[in-house]
């Protein structure tokens, strides 16, 4: 298990230096003065020359990919002229509502999608089956933002049910912290909710051909039983993997409700940043997320073995 | 990082049979899908003949009018016309029907131009990739490092830099997409690559570009069609996403999510400047997703199958 983890962790680390290589040229193959879009439109000469110097703007490419990665592995993102502090320290700042909002989605969107897809496939070609999947068409097609102002419009402004924008800090009580977050997060996860249905759909489906499955119904099980011990439990391993990859669905998504829904989280920071063309802010955002997104994959990886006892590392 | 995907799941190199076209007529959710498609096809190309002033035309006497309201709206000539707001107005006074007829003409433009830049690049690097095996390993890297880098947020990020126009959205909104057909054609070659025919081209000496763009793409139309019809769904969703966060095309031209980012300000009071762009938007896209699930259905049983 230990040598696995090792194994996966360093064929994650061409992908995350892939990933820190692309984010590094793209400002550097804009045409333009790195150190003064770097600095900001109101920046004066002698920051633009500053930040030349540290960036080592006058080397080689190669050299000043050399002090930009240096400084990334030391935790050093730069420094953000617009919001006026350093980025790494922003980003913890921005970290808790949106870290609050995902994990509410994902939860939501398991707990819904998992037995909908389960019933889907038990019932396969059935009225359920057929509108399940209808929905998960909607599901995809519906943009977030026009979810989120149709769910405001209805719950909060005819219905009153909820409040209408905004986030209230954990630290300052659950329940309005929750309220706050439901919405969102409802709006959030139907995207993931058509994805993750479609799949368990799909691996339980394939599940309930097998002959096992034939087998346990010939012993007499419970029909709970054969589909949720034998044939979801089979399943397990692809539906935990869509849930991995649901999740660069999921981070494009908080960019968006969180604008909608005036929550000051870190995609709310990446509108922001892009509107301020704040380029420190936007390179340390990406990498963040994207680092995010290999780290929960990798994750899901290991989870494997929980799921099926058969894959040994 | 080996991230299994929707379009990597390796479909077999299927051909469109004999008979594909009639299985397609026959497809309910070809036929809604393209019809419905068909029809804002029409709108796009029509659009100055549909009771549309031109769509940035204002008039301060107009603003905020609820739909079916009437008010009047000035020419560039000076003339002050009677109009009939079917959706209403936005603050500025300009109509909304108007903008959101011609709105429909950015969505279907970027959508299809986005899809047709992300095939061809993705097919160029998967070819090559997949044929070319020494190509492969340092490809695929970099594929793999883009793809771990949030779609979205890297269109808003190269929408950023480049300042937005029509083609730097395209582009932008492209360049997340051509790993993913990267890795569906590379999967494809590597099947097709070792069909008899292809050995017999190696055999009789056939230029190696002509085996891959003559003898190994013709064979990865269908799964290349279907994904290329998902990617304009997906990338006229981003297109509106970017106008909708304010970072997309310029605010003058009408495009659905523009003129949805103008009203959200003032949604409480005048929900209509957000739903209608909203409603064409969203049958759009579905339109496109029906049409995407019904040829992935006809063409490629193996893949619709698994999903």
């Amino acid at each position: 298990m230990t040598a696995f983890i090792v194994r996966r962790l360093t064929a994650t680390l061409p992908v995350l230096l892939v990933v820190a290589v692309f984010v590094f040229l793209m400002l550097r193959l804009t045409p333009g003065d790195p150190a003064a879009i770097l600095a900001g439109d109101a920046a004066s000469a002698e920051q633009i020359e500053r930040i030349r110097a540290s960036l080592g703007l006058d080397r080689s490419i190669l050299a000043q990919f050399g002090i930009w990665f240096g400084n990334l592995l030391a935790g050093d993102l730069g420094e953000s002229f617009y919001f006026k502090m350093k980025v790494t320290e922003l980003i913890g700042q921005r970290l808790e509502p949106t870290l609050a909002l995902a994990t509410l989605t994902i939860a939501i969107a398991v707990l819904v999608a998992v037995p909908l897809g389960v019933v889907a496939a038990w019932r396969f070609g059935g009225w359920f089956d057929r509108a399940l999947m209808g929905f998960s068409v909607l599901g995809f097609s519906v943009p977030v933002f026009v979810l989120a102002y149709i769910l405001i419009y209805v719950v909060s402004l005819k219905l009153g049910w909820l409040p209408v924008q905004g986030y209230h800090r954990l630290a300052d009580g659950f329940w309005p912290f929750l309220a706050h977050l439901i919405l969102p997060a409802i709006t959030l996860s139907v995207i993931y909710i058509a994805l993750i249905a479609r799949v368990t759909r799909a691996s339980v489906l394939e599940a309930l051909g097998e002959d096992y499955i034939r087998t346990a119904r010939a012993k007499g099980l419970s029909e709970l039983r054969v589909v949720v011990r034998h044939a979801l439990a089979n399943a397990a391993v692809p539906i935990a993997t869509v849930i991995g990859i649901g999740v660069a669905l999921l981070i494009g998504g908080v960019v968006v409700t969180e604008s909608v829904y005036a929550i000051p989280g870190l995609g709310r920071l990446t509108v922001d940043a892009v509107l301020a063309r704040d380029f420190p802010t936007i390179q340390g955002v990406i990498l963040f997320f994207s680092f995010a997104y290999v780290l929960i994959n990798l994750i899901v990886d290991l989870s494997y073995v929980f799921f099926d006892p058969r894959i040994r590392y | 990082m080996d991230v299994p995907s929707r379009e990597s799941v390796a479909p077999a190199a299927v051909r469109p049979q004999v008979g594909a076209w009639e299985r397609l007529r026959a497809s309910w959710s070809v036929r809604l899908g393209g019809g419905v498609l068909a029809v804002l096809v029409l709108v796009a190309l029509a659009a100055p003949w549909l009771g549309t002033v031109d769509p940035t035309l204002f008039d301060a006497a107009s603003r905020d009018l609820r739909p079916m309201e009437t008010g009047e709206i000035t020419t560039l000539d000076g003339d002050v016309l009677q109009h009939k707001f079917w959706m209403g107005s936005d603050s500025f006074g300009r109509d909304i029907y108007s903008r959101v007829v011609y709105g429909t003409r950015v969505s279907l433009l970027v959508g299809t131009a986005s899809a047709l830049v992300a095939l061809a690049f993705g097919i160029l690097f998967g070819l090559c990739a997949g044929y070319l095996r020494r190509l492969d390993g340092p490809f695929m890297r970099v594929m793999d490092g883009l793809m771990a880098i949030p779609p979205i947020l890297l269109a808003i990020a190269l929408v950023a830099i480049w300042r937005a126009s029509l083609g730097t959205v395209v582009v932008a909104i492209a360049i997340p997409e051509i790993p993913r057909v990267a890795r569906l054609v590379r999967s494809l070659v590597l099947t097709i690559r070792e069909e008899p025919y292809v050995e017999a081209a190696v055999a009789l000496g056939t230029p190696t570009p002509k085996i891959m763009f003559g003898h190994i793409l013709p064979n990865t139309i269908a799964p290349l069609l279907v994904q290329g019809t998902y990617i304009c769904a997906a990338a006229i969703l981003v297109e509106a996403i970017l106008s909708f966060l304010g970072v997309g095309l310029p605010p003058d031209i009408p495009t659905w999510g523009n003129i949805m980012a103008e009203g959200r300000v003032q949604f409480i009071a005048y929900p209509h400047n957000v739903f209608f762009p909203g409603v064409f938007l969203a049958v759009t896209v579905l339109a496109v997703n029906m049409l995407g699930d019904g040829l992935r259905d006809t063409l490629d049983p193996r893949m619709a199958r698994r999903l």
